[in-house]
């Protein structure tokens, strides 16, 4: 079976593939999150003076912190794109079930963050001499990521019908979005410090729920939150 | 073709359209006009599905809103004046993504045809952010009609366009009202829509306050008729 050939499949890589092009060209969103992120953590590693060993405790929490508040600027931008000249009207006339225009904006807004985290990872590595390539460590990036941009695509098709878009969407999703920072923070700091897969599994348990509840929440809903 | 019925819609305690009364039949080109403010807008975002009506029904082309509306959508092609492209793709790319989009087929073919159509085919592969208004508007156009819709609905597509630009648009217009499809579109522009429309609407205080076919029109031309509509609603809610 060709997936590609049904209808919501090709409207969603149609998104997909559309967002991918016109940030090729621009390259604004990603190059705006990745300098964004990069700043975060230089401030974050001079206002808080850390020596090598407190580092290594905090490193979790301040790569989560950097790749929340980028991932936001990312978020808004991706979907004000949409408004700004009146596409989110042309996507929401086209026949296809508009679940297919969420998945395609999560999937895309998924490969910016995971574009932005791909480069920051190495770049802290490099800086601070912390090794982060551990699988398991990957892993959590992948599924904090996807509950992150999950819950932030809906908030932000909705945030963006806001004039106070750009400071609606951070005091909305923050809230929501805690239980998976926490657990993100969490299951990183374990196996960056190579905690027993006991200490783990609840953690990884807790990002799996949220990732389901939200992304089955979010395909639910999404018509409604973007209905005038 | 269309029909709506008792068309009522409010944004919380505001009333824009009030029992609104439209139908409109198969290859006809009907022109809504009326003052701003009027629900012409807001009328041709719930005859597009892309608002909800508060009470009332709406079919087009047999299937009902907002139950049907996909189907619905499939047979529309809608034009407003936001061009609803995107800046950072080109021409092609634009039309090659809505074309996925309503699952087009022979995409490429037909993306060739509809250039040619619009006067774009020389510019396809520049980005949309360098085009000017007019041919942001030529675009848009063709972005509508890709899919062949039997059913087309144009929120004043001349707005903002130059001399050159509006023939073009008309040029446009008249291909796909010659070949049977149906057209409502809004507009300020008097003397352009006398010529295109077969059917002039007058939309005031959210309902149809007149109506006339083309050839009714009295001698002095859509202009005479337009203000005695207007004329006639403000007498009635003076009178109310």
């Amino acid at each position: 079976m060709n997936l590609s050939a049904t209808p919501f499949l090709r409207a969603m890589f149609a998104v997909v593939w559309k967002d991918l092009a016109a940030e090729w060209r621009s390259r604004e969103l990603v190059s705006a999150m990745l300098v964004f992120a990069l700043l975060v953590i230089f401030i974050f590693n001079f206002s808080l003076e850390l020596n090598p060993q407190m580092r290594a405790g905090l490193t979790s929490g301040v790569l989560w912190a950097t790749f929340t508040f980028a991932g936001t600027l990312g978020l808004n931008r991706s979907m004000a794109v949409e408004k700004d000249r009146g596409c989110l009207d042309g996507l929401l006339l086209a026949p296809v079930d508009r679940t297919a225009i969420y998945f395609g904006k999560l999937l895309a807004n998924l490969v910016f963050m995971l574009l932005v985290a791909a480069i920051v990872l190495p770049i802290y590595a490099i800086l601070y001499n912390v090794n982060l390539f551990n699988a398991g460590f990957l892993l959590v990036i992948l599924m904090g990521s996807w509950g992150y941009v999950a819950v932030g695509t809906l908030l932000a098709s909705m945030a963006v019908q806001a004039r106070t878009r750009d400071v609606l969407l951070p005091i909305l999703l923050f809230p929501v979005a805690i239980p998976v920072l926490i657990a993100a923070v969490k299951a990183s700091s374990g196996y960056l410090s190579a905690a027993p897969w006991a200490d783990i599994v609840p953690w990884i348990n807790i990002l799996l729920v949220y990732d389901v509840v939200f992304t089955a929440a979010a395909f639910m809903v999404f018509d409604f939150v973007v209905e005038e | 073709m269309i029909e709506a019925t008792h068309l009522i819609k409010r944004f919380g305690p505001k009333t824009v359209l009030r029992n609104l009364e439209f139908q409109v039949a198969q290859g006809e080109f009907v022109a809504l006009l009326g003052p701003n403010g009027a629900g012409k807008t807001t009328f041709l975002r719930i005859l597009s599905s892309l608002s909800r009506q508060t009470f009332g029904d709406v079919t087009i082309a047999g299937y009902s809103l907002p139950h049907q509306a996909s189907a619905v959508r499939r047979k529309l092609g809608v034009v407003s004046h936001m061009p609803l492209l995107y800046g950072d793709l080109s021409a092609e790319e634009n039309l090659v993504f809505y074309g996925r989009m309503y699952g087009v087929e022979r995409l490429d073919q037909r993306v060739t045809e509809v250039l040619g159509l619009v006067g774009l085919a020389v510019r396809r592969r520049d980005l949309v952010r360098t085009f000017s208004r007019g041919m942001q508007q030529r675009l848009a156009i063709g972005r509508a009609v890709l899919h062949d819709p039997e059913v087309m609905l144009l929120d004043e597509p001349h707005t903002g366009l130059d001399q050159d630009a509006c023939e073009m648009l008309d040029t446009v217009l008249r291909t796909v009202a010659a070949r049977g499809r149906t057209l409502v579109m809004t507009s300020h522009d008097l003397a352009r829509v006398q010529d295109l429309a077969s059917r002039f609407d007058v939309l005031t205080r959210g309902r149809i306050q007149a109506s006339i076919q083309k050839k009714d029109l009295p001698v002095d031309g859509l202009l005479t008729f337009y203000r005695q509509a207007l004329a006639n609603s403000t007498a009635a809610r003076e009178a109310a």
